[in-house]
């Protein structure tokens, strides 16, 4: 039987996603259910003096308004941040509580402070708008850079700041900096982002008053933590009587990771009012709460020598949080970041030091590629700048620091187990014509057109798990993952798994790999997902880890399957247990033609006896059926890296940037389907190419979204793009069995300094702030030319 | 979106007699439903002309490009004869918003609506068009009044556009990325009787730009375009483009047209 990792096995989930049959959370509707709508601070900040309810209480359909008084009383719990990173100084970091529904203080547009339920949609939309709330405003804090100045947001936390963090030794730092030749310096902002899934947040809960179980069906990206969360944290009810289910999930980016204010407001009302309840984002109510990404201001300097050799890094960075600090929001900018902050490179001495602040915005969290985008836009920004600067080509100085030998001590935290950086790298050039550039770019000039060529080499730390590891940096949960597996009595296959697909196919992917571990057809192996009644346990799915850490736990419990069904196979072949192999789905006793198909084994261990021609007593010892389990935690990280080389042609009279060519080479280790990491790839690419050029989340300074619709919030489509060209190496993963690293956050971490880098080159090395919108581009092509007349 | 009552009209002169001040009628609704849906805006009617067969359909003569109102973008951008002879029109069409935008959104719509961003007012300028509407005739120019105002009464509906077949014309946009509405488009006609230029998204309103026309009057070339000064004052400024930005963006893209022409 041919493997089925390593092929383009179609996606299994197609034929439902393709023809309208998705089971999406608003597609859940439950007899007598009510809707919610929330009431939301319109300000950024101000007191609540006074909540009036009582007209809208009186308004037709209404079944009850429900305010922060009422959350208080009942001693919900609030949302929390996942990760306790402490300062520099030893001291613990600073978060404010944060109730689902706010009582005394709102902190963003959009913060919820009160939600009625209505017996329809529309009602609840009028009553709503009948509810007067007296608000004192007060001056919102929203500039980055001013934060740490400005009044405090949060009573205790000073500065507005959660935590000053340091990774790496300051001391050695500038050791290696009085050593060297030339200092490269480089002010950069990571733009916020608004993940945008295409499946705007919802909620539909049940409450059955005689088993005293909420369901809580959710747009999540894992619910096993939710109800973990909502049950110890919020205290919404017992973990036993608590069932969250994220059934079709249509994209999460990071954003579904966190529970949030809705989903523990409906579970708790649910109970409440004795009444089912729906709940449903509006766009503009996902574009103002879905939790936001990068935000980043940053200071960064490279010592190098004149040759080119890297002697010492240090960035100095201040994270924007936005009002809250959430589930990964401590930690995308400290553990997430901080140790890719030195890239692919060999640097004998670096550190970042991150100031988390508090702002009155959205709160900001994971986004697809999670601190590691920012750590390696500023990496690879201030490489090119070295370059520039030295006069070298931009691919020769990365070269000239690549480690060579695996597995590479990282400067920071990383003991990175394998990779191939030049390999990497020169199979990029040569994809991408590197050499070519020359004859294009004198093309483009005949055009009056301006070409520009970025290079970016990435590595990052994703396959998020080894739970001491992880543990030990402050995350207050282990980061293991479960899978189940059940085989019928007639041979079919169930893989339950803890991690959560929104669009990374595993349905397919899992598929593949219990297909080859058991040698059962794929059409036979069903993947569930999703819900906390079926399967074990998850942590979920987000930092590229599903396959790395999921996959595993299928994997092993797949090996137990065929271990046990050794025992009884042998026992069925009277043969001894050392005599016989399992190949190809089938028990075979070594030099002889007996054998039996794990069908056969399934079936016998179900049938523990012997009846007319069934014949499978079981083994001295062993138990009937053939279900084993396996939580797999593994030693490390797995580092995925890679080399994206693109081609950008300007309009100097427009400012308009063309993304021309762009070519992504890929280090994965094992891959098990090309055809879904393909999607992957295309995927990330696209939201890292989208943050560099178009996307760009904007408040103005009274804490308004000024960037709240797809009017003003540039999505990036699929015309802004050229046709991906798309490669690979492979170094396998040492830390799990199938040698696999994770795909899903390359292209975004590489994507977008790839493209700025580009577009400098294009622009003769004149620094220019993301996004590279075309007015910007066009000032910057109007400089070049005055200070070009100005020089002649 | 509050409740309303919904009218399919049979003819334009039902529509017009269920028209009042607290009415809209629907075509394309794309506008008009996503104003409903934010609260924006609120009916007591709805009106659908939708059904009325007659204010569909494209004509071309020798000398006109006739639309009916509630033809589709997407029909004007597909049409054979519009694209042989007033292509720049049919390539307008193309280049509306999306495809979802240009198989629901319609002509009439699009110019009774008057975004100052949108597309189709600048060739009405620049084509010299004449709006049917049911009681009169108005030309393009009398047309527009301001930021989403024209000279329409609530119970007027625009029957057909009439476009004057230029001997050159070219329409050249700089897309906003997000929308794709026009940061700054500009239509150039070339007619036996004059130039127009045409400038939609720089400013409040469509308008005539005179200086750009009376400098191609007396010399029809890109290079004529770059002795006049486009100046910022007046023109729209946010997040997407500065003043400075669309004043510059108004003549490269005059130039373009003219070079496309």
């Amino acid at each position: 039987m041919a493997s089925l990792v390593g092929s383009r096995v179609e996606r299994k989930e197609d034929k439902r996603f393709l023809t309208g049959k998705g089971r999406y959370t608003s597609d859940i509707n439950i007899v007598n259910q009510t809707y919610a709508i929330f009431i939301r601070s319109p300000h950024a900040r101000a007191k609540i003096k006074k909540i009036d309810t009582s007209k809208a209480s009186k308004a037709p359909g209404v079944v009850d308004i429900l305010t922060g008084e009422h959350i208080a009383k009942d001693k919900i719990g609030g949302l929390i941040a996942g990760w306790a990173i402490r300062s520099e100084d030893g001291s613990e970091m600073k978060c404010p509580a944060n109730p689902p529904l706010a009582k005394d203080n709102v902190n963003f547009v959009g913060d919820p402070i009160a939600v009625v339920f209505a017996e329809t949609l529309d009602e609840a939309k009028a009553a709503a708008e009948l509810v007067k709330v007296d608000y004192k405003i007060l001056k919102a804090v929203t500039s980055l850079a001013d934060t740490m100045k400005s009044e405090t947001i949060h009573e205790g936390i000073d500065k507005n700041m959660c935590y000053d963090w340091l990774l790496g030794d300051r001391q050695k730092v500038k050791e290696a900096f009085d050593k060297a030749d030339k200092i490269i310096k480089l002010d950069i902002t990571n733009n916020r982002l608004i993940p945008n899934a295409m499946e705007p947040r919802a909620c539909v809960v049940d409450y059955n008053t005689a088993s005293e179980e909420i369901t809580c069906y959710t747009t999540s990206q894992n619910p096993h933590l939710s109800r973990l969360i909502m049950s110890a944290f919020g205290g919404v009810t017992p973990e036993n009587k608590l069932r969250v289910v994220a059934p079709d999930v249509g994209g999460g980016f990071g954003s579904k990771i966190n529970l949030y204010n809705e989903e523990i407001v409906c579970s708790w009302a649910a109970k409440k009012i004795e009444r089912p309840i729906k709940w449903v984002a509006e766009r503009t109510e996902s574009f103002l709460t879905d939790t936001h990404g990068r935000d980043h201001i940053t200071h960064a300097e490279l010592a190098v020598t004149n040759d080119g050799k890297f002697l010492g890094f240090k960035n100095e960075t201040i994270a924007n949080l936005g009002a809250y600090a959430r589930v990964f929001g401590t930690v995308t900018p400290t553990y997430l970041f901080g140790p890719c902050a030195t890239g692919v490179y060999v640097m004998p001495a670096a550190y970042t030091n991150v100031k988390a602040v508090y702002t009155n915005t959205a709160p900001v969290d994971a986004y697809r590629g999670a601190g590691r985008p920012e750590a390696t836009y500023t990496i690879e920004r201030i490489v090119d700048k070295a370059a520039i600067e030295l006069g070298m080509d931009p691919i020769e100085i990365r070269m000239k620091n690549f480690p060579t030998e695996f597995p590479f001590k990282q400067t920071l935290v990383h003991q990175v187990d394998s990779g191939d950086y030049v390999g990497g790298l020169n199979k990029a050039k040569e994809m991408s014509d590197y050499d070519g550039f020359a004859t294009r770019k004198k093309e483009s000039e005949s055009k009056g057109k301006l070409r520009g060529i970025g290079v970016t080499t990435y590595f990052e730390a994703c396959g998020i798990a080894p739970s001491p590891v992880v543990m030990m940096l402050g995350c207050g949960v282990g980061l293991w993952e479960s899978a189940e597996v059940r085989f019928n009595p007639t041979g079919q296959v169930t893989v339950y798994t803890g991690s959560h697909s929104h669009g990374q196919s595993h349905e397919t992917t899992f598929a593949q790999i219990a297909a080859d571990e058991l040698g059962v057809p794929i059409e036979n192996i069903d993947v569930v997902h999703g819900d906390t009644d079926k399967g074990t346990f998850g942590m979920g799915t987000y930092g590229s880890r599903s396959l790395a850490v999921g996959g595993i736990a299928i994997v092993n419990a797949c090996k137990k399957i065929v271990t046990k069904g050794k025992k009884i196979a042998a026992k069925m072949l009277e043969a001894s247990e050392e005599d016989v192999e399992f190949k190809d789905g089938e028990f075979v006793v070594s030099k002889s033609n007996k054998k039996k198909t794990i069908g056969e084994v399934a079936f016998a261990s179900y049938l523990p006896g012997v009846r007319d021609e069934v014949k499978s007593p079981l083994p001295e010892g062993e138990e009937p059926g053939l279900v084993e389990s396996s939580f797999f935690d593994p030693a490390n990280f797995s580092f995925p890296a890679g080399s994206h080389i693109c081609e950008v042609e300007i309009d100097p009279e427009t400012g308009e940037v063309k993304l021309d060519k762009y070519t992504a080479v890929d280090d994965f280790g094992t891959i098990v389907n090309p055809l879904i990491v393909e999607g992957q790839v295309h995927g990330g690419l696209a939201q890292g190419i989208g943050q560099a050029l178009y996307e760009n989340a904007q408040y103005d300074q009274t804490g308004q979204l000024i960037t709240a619709s797809y009017m003003d919030y540039t999505m990036p489509r699929a015309d802004n793009f050229p046709e991906f060209n798309i490669g690979y190496t492979c170094t396998k993963a040492t830390t799990n069995p199938l040698g696999v690293k994770g795909c899903g956050e390359a292209g975004t971490i590489a994507a977008t300094p790839t493209v700025m880098n580009a577009v400098i080159n294009a622009l003769g090395g004149r620094e220019i702030s993301l996004p590279a919108t075309a007015e910007k581009v066009w000032k910057a092509c109007k400089e070049n030319k005055k200070s070009k007349a100005e020089a002649a | 979106m509050k409740t309303f009552n919904y009218h399919s009209a049979k003819d334009v002169k039902e529509a017009s007699k269920l028209a009042s001040s607290s009415s809209a009628f629907l075509a394309g609704g794309m506008t008009t439903i996503p104003s409903m849906k934010l609260g924006l805006a609120s009916y007591k009617d709805i009106i659908n002309i939708k059904n009325i067969k007659k204010l569909s359909g494209i004509k071309v003569t020798s000398k006109n490009v006739t639309i009916g109102a509630t033809t589709k973008h997407v029909e004007v951008a597909n049409s054979k004869e519009i694209k042989k002879a007033l292509p720049s029109l049919a390539s307008l069409a193309e280049g509306i918003g999306d495809p979802q935008v240009r198989n629901r959104g319609t002509i009439g719509g699009s110019i009774a609506n008057n975004d100052p961003a949108a597309d189709y007012p600048s060739a009405c300028i620049a084509l010299n068009a004449i709006i049917h509407t049911n009681n009169r005739k108005i030309d393009a120019e009398n047309f527009f009044r301001g930021m989403f105002e024209t000279c329409l009464k609530k119970t007027e509906i625009i029957e057909a556009i009439e476009f004057e077949i230029p001997q050159k014309s070219s329409y050249q946009k700089l897309p906003n990325p997000a929308s794709r509405y026009a940061v700054v488009g500009v239509y150039v006609a070339k007619h036996k009787t004059g130039i127009n230029v045409a400038v939609t998204g720089a400013k409040a309103c469509v308008y005539n730009d005179k200086d750009l026309a009376g400098a191609l009057k007396k010399d029809f070339s890109s290079s004529a375009i770059d002795k006049v000064k486009i100046l910022s004052s007046g023109m729209n400024s946010d997040i997407h483009a500065s003043a400075d930005y669309r004043a510059n963006m108004v003549k490269v893209f005059a130039k373009k047209a003219v070079d496309a022409c």
